[in-house]
């Protein structure tokens, strides 16, 4: 799984039996501290995950598991939202808001 | 599987049902010399591990699914060891813990 922020949602009418019903959220993946890392994408909202949350993915095969239809054509999910993380340094890092400026 | 440091946990109260009462660690993906290499990744722990350590991470699903028991379980990084030592060929032997 990788954190990542939801920037924006995908609206498809016309999509796969399976694919009914589930949101399509676009998100761009981050660091553990919430930094912008990489390409956005598409992943299905397997909860109710919504605008400028912090939220973290599983992406592959695995990104199916969590639909009615655990062969459901899709390659990433989100999976959960971010509390807090962590870090060694001390750093703690609670779900930032709008893209990600340090509390 | 790769080698990645222990780099912090994550709190999640709001998370798919399959993934309840797991411990889940941040853990940052490391070159042969002990460098980050990439972005940080969530893993399930079931090793005990801790902050600062060196581990081994399955990135498999069904690797996940089997160790967990859990068959909808949406996953696939799983800590599965802490490094104690990397013996190489070409001497170089970064250590198990900490920063290399």
């Amino acid at each position: 799984m990788r954190f990542a922020r939801v920037i924006g949602r995908v609206v498809s009418t016309r999509k796969v039996p399976p694919l009914e019903g589930y949101r399509l959220l676009l998100i761009e993946p981050t660091t553990a501290r919430g930094e912008a890392a990489g390409a956005p994408l598409v992943a299905v909202d397997t909860g109710q995950y919504g605008d400028d949350e912090w939220v973290f993915y599983v992406t592959s095969r695995e990104a199916s598991l969590p639909l009615r239809d655990p062969f459901c054509p899709v390659d990433a999910a989100v999976v959960g939202k971010v509390d807090r993380v962590d870090l060694e340094d001390g750093a703690a890092i609670l779900d930032l808001g709008p893209r990600g400026a340090a509390p | 599987m790769i080698i990645a440091r222990v780099v912090g946990t994550l709190t999640a109260s709001d998370k798919n049902p399959e993934l309840r009462s797991t411990k889940l660690l941040v853990v940052q993906p490391l070159d042969l010399d002990g460098e980050p290499d990439g972005d940080e990744v969530i893993a399930v722990d079931r090793v005990d591990a801790g902050v600062g350590e060196r581990v081994l991470i399955s990135r498999e699903g069904n690797a996940a699914r089997q160790v967990t028991g859990r068959d909808l379980i949406p996953l696939q990084n799983l800590v599965i060891g802490v490094v104690d030592r990397i013996d190489r060929i070409d001497g170089g032997s970064p250590g198990g813990r900490g920063p290399a």
